[in-house]
């Protein structure tokens, strides 16, 4: 592996990727190199969270290369230095698990057979001070609300102590105060030199954390540099974009809780 | 204790009890990842093989772990790759599975589908000692792999997308589910019956989770669950002259019924507390609509 300053983390190089019969990536290009925050920007359907899961071989990807610190992906393993956040907006499952219990599988990867020891719990606890959850380690995720639900799920990405963060819309559906404490979160890994790609509907609070936005439109790659300047009253903190206004300058389009 | 005076009761109890350590331990998994219904599948897939026992004149315990095994690997593989066809091509499994084992049955020398109702409702007291041996050896294996690999299964099981960025072997695993669910199928084909044997993975972690809070104790309280009602079904049974496989059905539906009835009073402490919690937290919060479930979180 090579030690420059620049080293890539993750690079895409001409990914096409179909949905069925649909093409949904047209040959995309992308590179987050090490200590790099890079937002992955772009209205609904225009294929942002494909390729976030196609980096982490959920989708299947029909040309081009994927690279994850150097290594092609097929041949990737070191998934401990990956923490993966996907877009839910809820971390329960069909039957009741506590935070601690959702958090603590994201420490498997570290974990040899599946034994958890003392340092893993350590881990463990520490990824849920991070993200302020720590005095509800012991409660059911059912009991949670939607932001505290995202935050368990990026403890659960953080309990590897991963250098690199993949996360899938880790804004969405979350209350402005637990927006606040991901974005402390985000920024105390960013400081420590984690590399972040993540999907964004807007920039929002994550804003100045931001070093490269990439604009996806229709499955290709529409601008890749400084992230967008938000102006007027998209600028002004607390904003949502929950009203419909014309797609500018591929301004992501938000209609509401459902999208 | 004259109940453990016969044999044929000693090796029914002892199946039985088994049988209400594994479903319940195996249900979890299917219950968490929202395939409750999966044990019914197999029991049906299982009749074919029960029937080519008779057939061939083999095992039927043998044959119907050899089918229900395949038959579970094979929905496995169906939920994999037919993504829009899946519930269609899972139905045509089930109902062939259970037309299959009807047709091998009667084209067995003597065989007619009175031989297959042990099979469909359970005959715990016909259950011999070669059944016994067979049923441990299956048993040890489900207690092996749900305890030993919990922690691994509770991943895949409650986000298989993100259980595979862990780098966990994530096809292996529900291999290894579907695996063990077809074998506590046809281990608790003897004790319950295959058409009832999903009630036995299902229910008592249903029941459970009237009461738990965490992963480790719905394991724990649901397998409790099935070994009261397993031991409780048997010994009636055996007094009442009742069919066992129903009385132990009924009685987990009954356990459930009364664990909800108990457990609503406390739920609703718990939320009371849970929301004064939150206020004092973050009194600006409101509640967000969980319009995005799971299942519909492919976005592009």
């Amino acid at each position: 592996m090579e030690d420059v300053v620049s080293e890539s983390v993750v690079s895409l190089r001409g990914v096409r990727a179909e949905l069925g019969s649909r093409p949904v990536l047209r040959g995309i290009d992308l590179t987050v190199r090490r200590g790099e925050v890079v937002a992955l920007l772009g209205a609904n359907g225009s294929g942002k969270s494909t390729a976030v899961r196609s980096v982490i071989g959920q989708v299947a990807v029909s040309a081009g290369e994927i690279e994850i610190f150097g290594v092609p992906r097929r041949r990737f393993r070191d998934w401990h230095r990956v923490g993966y956040v996907p877009q839910r907006t809820t971390a329960a499952g069909g039957v009741p698990a506590t935070v601690t219990e959702i958090v603590a599988s994201g420490r498997l990867s570290r974990a040899r057979f599946g034994m958890l020891r003392k340092a893993d719990h350590a881990a463990v606890r520490r990824a849920l001070e991070l993200v302020g959850m720590a005095d509800r380690a012991k409660d059911s995720v059912n009991a949670l609300s939607g932001g505290q639900h995202q935050r368990v799920l990026i403890a659960r990405a953080l309990a590897c102590e991963p250098e690199l963060l993949i996360m899938d819309e880790p804004m969405a559906g979350v209350d402005l105060a637990s927006q606040e404490v991901l974005a402390a979160t985000l920024r105390d890994q960013v400081a420590q030199g984690t590399s972040v790609l993540l999907v964004l509907h807007e920039l929002g609070p994550l804003e100045p954390l931001i070093d490269r936005a990439v604009v996806l439109r229709d499955g290709c790659v529409l601008h890749d540099g400084p992230p967008p300047q938000a102006v007027g009253q998209h600028a002004l903190p607390g904003h949502d974009h929950v009203h419909p206004h014309a797609a500018h300058d591929a301004e992501p389009l938000r209609t509401g809780l459902l999208s | 204790m004259d109940i453990l005076d016969y044999a044929f009761m000693q090796r029914a109890l002892l199946a039985a009890v088994l049988v209400g350590v594994i479903a319940p331990a195996v249900g979890i998994y299917l219950v968490q990842r929202r395939q409750a219904l999966m044990g019914d599948g197999i029991g049906h897939v299982a009749m074919t093989g029960v029937g080519l026992g008779f057939l061939l004149n083999t095992s039927p315990v043998w044959m119907a772990t050899a089918v229900s095994v395949l038959g579970a690997v094979l929905m496995e593989l169906i939920r994999w790759y037919g993504k829009t066809r899946g519930d269609i091509a899972l139905a045509m499994l089930f109902y062939g599975g259970m037309a299959g084992g009807v047709m091998f049955i009667n084209l067995a020398p003597g065989g007619s589908n009175a031989n297959l109702t042990s099979y469909l409702f359970g005959s715990l007291s016909t259950v011999s000692e070669s059944d016994v041996t067979a049923i441990c050896v299956l048993a040890a294996f489900v207690v092996l792999v749900t305890l030993g690999l919990r922690r691994q299964l509770f991943a895949v099981s409650q986000d298989e997308e993100f259980a595979r960025v862990t780098g966990l072997p994530v096809r292996a695993l529900n291999l290894l589910t579907a695996v063990t669910a077809a074998v506590t199928v046809t281990v608790a084909m003897r004790v319950v019956g295959l058409l009832l044997v999903s009630a036995l993975m299902v229910v008592p972690v249903a029941a459970a989770q009237q009461l738990t809070r965490s992963f480790a104790a719905t394991f724990a309280v649901a397998v409790a669950i099935g070994v009261s009602v397993t031991i409780g079904g048997t010994v009636t049974s055996f007094y009442q002259d009742v069919p066992p496989g129903s009385t132990i059905v009924l009685l987990t539906i009954g356990a459930f019924i009364a664990l909800t009835a108990l457990a609503s009073p406390l739920a609703r402490r718990r939320a009371r507390a849970a929301a004064a919690a939150q206020t004092a937290q973050d009194p600006t919060e409101c509640a967000i609509p969980a319009t995005r479930g799971p299942e519909s979180t492919v976005g592009v």
